[in-house]
């Protein structure tokens, strides 16, 4: 009883088997190994029979993909976004990885229908096999979880968005309904924990519960058998069996190399973009869910009002019992398609209802103008951000985390450029952040798609395509349009939140000042007939007149930079004529001014003599040039975004929303003694909102209406309630036709601005 | 039907064969096989890419270096023995940037050459502290003693305190932060 000598392998036999037969021995493997294959398929190997190991291995994927992203990913919204741009732009392979578990669970739903497909018109849950179909149907609606938390995780626009509608979907729940969101969200609103909520429920809960459900329904199908073709009987099969290994293992793995190609296909040649992060105050984000949801998001449209509950909770809710509970409901053992017409054509029709709904859905959103260009926008935004260089998330020594650019603080390029863009007038249509607005494309990246110098040709010569979307030839000198183009390059990112350094294309002024001046590079150059200057800094005062011409919108007609457009150049003028003569135009404009147009200026002595000085500071045209074409009023600087321009310095009633993107112009100080002039703050927001949106422009300085547009008084007693808010966002084609913008403003704002209008008297 | 199937008595013909034993390999044609390198192929893609993916934080390069700002050069003049002085940096931690706080002791020679030395012991990692009452850096772990220069007095460090690069401009010292191996001869960066 010394050793354990029974090998039972002949002496001769080679080294592997051995070792084999050693672990077969302690294990049993062999064993297991041939009953997991010896299933028996009555009727042969079928492509058709695939789904099921496709599933398996797509949930294999998505769990090994899962994992990776974990290493990298944090759950919480401050980080999220970050940690997930990180993936994504930095780490080698992240967004091969990443597109492979986005599309992977496109994947998953995909072949989920095709397996429910096969298996309901095969009749193959027939015959004892009603606990097989339920643990699928609800492996399904697992699935359909697993699609639904892992959405927010990367908490992008787009993720906080569709998650606040689901999550308000559950409160129609009846009874429980405002319960059961506030669960799921972790509080009342969408936060760092729901993020955790869902992170758990996505990782731990969600998987752990699937795979008992996998391992349930792998043993009950086991016990069951196969069910084999249509025409075998569900309970006896009769049909010669073969076994399952090595044709349909073949067939499986034919199948799964298909997905395993196609996805990587997919992935590696059209990875999965992120947009830019969750910013809950953005109220026009419209939000669209994955494409698998888009039927139920059709569906929902029909539903209002108390009806809501029937079209939200009931039907489906009762649509999803039918479901669960086909075996009981068709309890015949009649497998075939054709001699089961009911169940049949019920599972085709709303099959191809759910079809229908998500393409209708599409193509509501093509139909609609001002839904397709948001949500062009947005494609266009989450493009821009995918493309944008990584930018790290800034720790600061006091715990205080931003993501800030510390380059940024660096480059005065980009304060000039930053300063041009604004002068210029390229927010008006481009938007503050040159993101874009319903006028003008997204400019973010753009230097991603133009070479410097292909950049700085197209905005001395627009091509046709941006004349008629009115872009003006942009006419500044190479040191400034070199500026320019650096910052658009930072467009999209945090190096774009510098200050702005304002500049005037005209001699020097005051000396002494202190800024980070740029010069002509080369004088012999010569782009377009752009007249090659020194740039040099204005003086104090000239610059907070320059900040009054942009405040009350001047430039909506004399152009940028007074350099006209519906209204004369300025600069001609200012220069026949002596200050006081410009004080009194400009308190009391003349009858030639008023038929114009030109609203009387109401500005403090100090801020008249400011603008005098800014406008004395700028250079005279050469005759028969204007430095811009003139512009319908409709598309000067009024269609601006939710953010107002940088030189609305006075923001003391502002809402954070509107501070957020507010840079403070640059007060340069003057080295003459003479202090950096603040403007004085107008005491009502709405009344603010009035001028800088330009309103002032058409509507008259009291709303009491000029030749251009009519009075606003007493408009909100015309237009209660809601409407002169729908009015103003959505403009009737008569108001289009005199010109009239949409007001691009947030709620608050809007409330605001009616506020003022309606205390005009 | 029947196929050939490899026995230990050699190739039968077999009917039954499969269905008694399906472990037992089959003559199979070449689809199988080219199903099995397909297969593994594209496991050997995500495997490679997992990898990479996995190993990327290894082999990634840090953050250039970059300049911390000490003090002001006037602050040194008089100085006899090293002064500490904390200095900030930022260190690219993943998917963040984080401001980093280190002590270092700078001292500056009778010529006016600054000397800035890390306060990291060679030796283990531990802080080394000047202790003025001896006149020597003595590190608290292992009782390593450094001259104030910085070179190895006694103890088991096997260099004295590193050197960091230092620079004067615009009238400000500042100083290169670079993190070096411990417990080796020579000095070498880990940057």
């Amino acid at each position: 009883m010394d050793r354990d000598t029974d090998s039972g392998v002949p002496e001769d036999a080679g080294f592997a088997p051995r070792i084999f037969h050693w672990f077969d021995q302690r294990t049993g493997i062999r064993d297991f190994a041939r009953k997991v294959l010896d299933e028996h398929i009555p009727g042969g190997a079928r492509f058709a029979y695939v789904f099921g190991s496709g599933l398996l291995f797509i949930f294999l994927l998505q769990a090994v993909t899962g994992v990776s992203l974990a290493l990298y990913y944090t759950p919480t919204a401050e980080t999220a976004h970050t940690s997930v741009a990180y993936i994504t732009k930095q780490v080698a392979g992240g967004a091969f990885l990443r597109s492979l578990h986005s599309y992977g669970s496109s994947a998953m739903i995909i072949v989920l229908v095709l397996h429910f497909l096969q298996t309901f018109l095969y009749g193959s849950f027939k015959g004892r096999r009603e606990l097989l179909w339920l643990s699928g149907a609800l492996l399904s609606f697992l699935v359909l979880g697993m699609g639904f938390t892992g959405y927010l995780l990367p908490w992008d626009q787009k993720a906080y968005f569709a998650t606040a509608v689901g999550t308000n979907i559950m409160g129609q729940t009846p009874l429980i309904g405002n319960l059961l969101t506030r669960l799921v969200r972790g509080g009342d609103t969408i936060g760092t924990l729901t993020l955790s909520r869902f992170y758990v429920a996505h990782v731990f809960l969600i998987p752990a519960t699937i795979f008992m459900f996998i391992g349930a329904h792998i043993l009950l199908f086991r016990k069951a058998g196969p069910a084999g073709p249509v025409k075998e009987h569900p309970i006896t099969p009769k049909l010669p069996p073969e076994h399952f290994y090595p044709r349909q293992v073949l067939m499986d793995m034919a199948f799964v190399l298909l997905i395993m190609a196609s996805l990587a296909g997919l992935s590696y040649f059209h990875p999965t973009t992120l947009g830019p992060i969750a910013n809950p105050a953005d109220t026009h984000f419209l939000p669209r869910p994955e494409w698998y949801y888009l039927p139920m998001f059709e569906w929902l449209k029909f539903w209002e009002g108390p009806y809501v509950v029937v079209g939200v909770m009931a039907l489906p809710g009762l649509l999803a019992m039918v479901f669960f509970l086909m075996p009981f409901l068709d309890r015949r053992l009649e497998r075939s398609p054709w001699r089961r017409p009911i169940p049949v054509l019920a599972v085709a029709f709303v099959f191809l209802g759910m079809i229908f709904l998500g393409i209708k859905s599409r193509i509501d959103d093509r139909l609609s103008p001002d839904i397709a260009a948001q949500l062009d926008l947005q494609e266009q935004q989450e493009k821009a951000y995918s493309a944008a260089p990584f930018e790290p998330y800034l720790e600061s020594q006091d715990g205080m985390g931003a993501v800030v650019s510390s380059a940024a603080v660096a480059d005065p390029q980009l304060s000039i450029g930053k300063g041009v863009f604004t002068t210029r007038g390229c927010v008006a249509c481009h938007g503050s952040s040159g993101m874009g607005t319903a006028a003008a494309p997204s400019l973010v990246g753009v230097t991603h798609k133009f070479a410097e110098s292909d950049l700085i040709a197209l905005l001395h010569n627009p091509s046709p395509k941006m004349r008629v979307g009115r872009m003006p030839a942009v006419d500044a000198p190479p040191a400034e349009m070199s500026a320019l183009v650096s910052y658009l390059g930072v467009l999209g990112t945090s190096a774009a939140n510098v200050t702005p350094t304002y500049i005037s294309p005209s001699s020097p002024t005051t000396a002494g000042v202190k800024q980070n001046v740029s010069f002509a590079r080369d004088a012999n150059q010569s782009t377009g007939g752009v007249r090659q200057t020194v740039l040099a800094p204005i003086s104090a005062s000239a610059a907070s007149g320059q900040q009054l011409f942009q405040e009350r919108a001047c430039f909506a007609c004399h152009g940028p930079a007074g350099a006209g457009g519906r209204a004369p150049a300025l600069a001609p003028f200012v220069a026949k004529l002596s200050n006081t003569q410009i004080v009194n135009l400009l308190h009391d404009p003349d009858s030639k001014m008023r038929a114009g147009g030109m609203p009387p200026v109401e500005a403090s002595p100090e801020q008249i003599a400011a603008l005098i000085s800014y406008l004395r500071s700028l250079p005279l045209q050469e005759p028969g040039r204007l430095a811009a074409p003139e512009h319908r009023l409709s598309n000067a600087m009024v269609r601006q975004d939710a953010h107002p321009t940088d030189s609305v310095l006075v923001a003391t009633n502002s809402s954070p929303a509107m501070l957020k993107d507010n840079a403070i112009p640059a007060m340069v100080a003057d080295s003459g003694g003479k202090p950096a002039m603040p403007l004085v703050p107008a005491p009502n927001p709405g009344r603010q909102l009035y001028v800088g949106r330009g309103c002032i422009a058409c509507h008259g300085p009291k709303a009491e209406g000029t030749r251009i547009a009519p009075s606003l008084i007493g408009i909100s007693d015309r237009f209660p309630g809601d409407k002169l808010s729908y009015l103003l966002h959505h403009p009737t084609d008569k108001m289009r036709d005199g010109g009239m913008p949409a007001v691009t403003v947030n709620d608050e704002q809007m409330a605001e601005l009616i506020a003022y209008l309606s205390s005009l008297k | 039907m029947t196929y050939p199937v490899d026995t230990n008595e050699g190739v039968i013909e077999c009917a039954q064969c499969a269905a008694k034993d399906p472990t037992l390999v089959t003559r199979r044609s070449i689809l199988g096989t080219i199903l099995g390198i397909a297969s593994s192929s594209m496991g050997a893609i995500l495997g490679a890419s997992m990898l990479r993916y996995v190993l990327y934080p290894v082999y990634a390069k840090d953050t250039g270096k970059q300049w911390s700002h000490i003090g002001n050069v006037g602050e040194f003049s008089n100085s006899k023995e090293p002064v500490t002085k904390e200095i900030t940096f930022s260190v690219r931690d993943g998917w963040r940037e984080v401001i980093s706080t280190q002590s270092v002791y700078v001292s500056r020679a009778a010529n006016g050459q600054f000397q800035v030395l890390s306060a990291i012991c060679p030796h283990m990692g531990c802080s080394v502290g000047w202790q003025a009452s001896q006149g020597k850096f003595v590190c608290p772990c292992h009782g390593g003693q450094f001259a104030p220069d910085g070179s190895h007095l006694a103890g088991p460090p096997p260099r004295g305190l590193d050197n960091l690069r230092t620079q004067v401009k615009d009238g400000k010292l500042q100083v290169q932060f670079e993190y070096f191996r411990t417990n080796v001869p020579d000095q070498e960066s880990l940057s």
